[in-house]
């Protein structure tokens, strides 16, 4: 049960935006500019990092429906599953896991990110930009994964439930609710 | 020196929302709903519980700047910020605000700390729903934001002065209405 009276059949987030609408509008903002809008690291990859990241917090929620999307943009749900499991051996590309090295730090702590560790991805063509956005992205998600959890949200484990918003979040964004259409078992 | 190139003459969180606008106005919007918005917790209350995070969180910028704010807000009672910092069980702040402060630690170290127990003491202390969701989030988003500015390496000079002053003037006139400066000297400068 949550921890407060949260709207009931709303998964993970949901629940938490449709009880503060006031909060909900920047943070589905957010998600939407570092996830969704152009930029030149794909939303795939994008959807990656926020998955990593929600994996290392533990978030059952935030990593099943961002590991929906990213596969939703991927065509491809064993590279998620092997991005959480050993992101080094994935087939992504170098400067990918470079930024996944990054992100990775910022989920311990800001301080953990060293100049080397920005070096690196720099000298596998990431730019300024994308190292913002990677620093960014992680540590958004060490927010949002303490407050799905944080407020104890209702995490169903029904894996078609997730593969619905992935291809959802993939295509609308993260401006809407993701929950509306979806059957929730 | 920070890890990427930002813009000159800004410190701290103001340097990185300069260098990417487009994600600063959310991340302006969301402090100011959560941290001077209608609630039932003053904005002396939420400031302490942002400034105890981030020290948590060991985040040099973020805990000077949080605590600037809640001493401007709370009649420019420094000491008192200090004590909630160093020992918040023995500060002069409410029993239902220590008891917020239990659950943001909580939440600082990862969300499933928070147990039904936490958030029980604090609705007996008289905590709303709506104080111990905007709690959580406070921390959490502070668990953002001290990642943020530390994960860029930001220059975060060491100057009382300085927090002080701006700290009086956010506590005035609100982080969105701030922000508009230094954005806007940025975006010209490009």
């Amino acid at each position: 049960m949550a921890h407060i009276a949260i709207p009931e059949g709303l998964p993970g987030i949901s629940g938490g935006f449709a009880f503060r609408p006031e909060t909900a509008k920047p943070m589905r903002e957010l998600a939407h500019i570092l996830l969704h809008e152009p930029n030149s690291l794909a939303p795939g990859e994008r959807e990656l990092i926020a998955t990593y990241v929600s994996s290392q917090n533990d978030c059952y929620f935030c990593q099943t429906s961002h590991g929906a999307a990213a596969a939703a943009h991927l065509g491809d749900d064993e590279i998620v599953k092997r991005v959480k499991a050993d992101f080094q051996h994935a087939d992504i590309s170098d400067k990918l896991k470079a930024l996944l090295v990054i992100a990775g730090k910022v989920q311990q702590g800001g301080k953990h990110v060293t100049a080397e560790d920005v070096q690196n991805a720099r000298d596998l063509g990431a730019s300024d930009l994308e190292i913002h956005d990677t620093v960014l992205i992680a540590a958004a998600f060490c927010m949002y994964n303490r407050y799905v959890d944080g407020l104890g949200t209702w995490q169903p484990r029904d894996e078609s439930m997730y593969a619905a918003m992935g291809k959802h979040l993939a295509t609308e964004g993260y401006r809407k609710p993701s929950t509306e259409n979806v059957e929730v078992a | 020196m920070p890890h990427i190139e930002l813009p000159d003459g800004l410190f701290g969180i103001r340097s990185a929302m300069a260098f990417r606008p487009e994600t600063a106005k959310p991340l302006n919007e969301l402090v100011e709903v959560l941290l001077r918005g209608p609630s039932s917790l003053t904005p002396g209350e939420r400031e302490l519980i942002a400034t105890y995070v981030s020290y948590l969180n060991d985040c040099y910028y973020c805990q000077t700047i949080h605590g600037a704010i809640a001493a401007a807000s709370l009649n420019d009672d420094e000491e008192l910020v200090k004590r909630v910092k160093a020992d918040f069980q023995h500060a002069d702040i409410s029993d239902k605000l220590k008891a917020l402060l239990l659950i943001a630690s909580k939440v600082q170290k990862g969300g499933k700390h928070v147990t039904a127990e936490d958030v029980e003491q604090a609705r007996s202390l008289g905590a709303t729903d709506v104080e111990i969701h905007d709690t959580v989030l406070i921390a959490a988003a502070f668990c953002m934001y001290n990642r943020y500015v530390d994960g860029l390496a930001t220059v975060q000079p060491h100057d009382d002065e300085m927090y002080r002053a701006r700290g009086k003037r956010v506590a005035r006139e609100g982080y969105v209405t701030v922000s508009t400066e230094y954005l806007a000297a940025a975006t010209a400068g490009r």
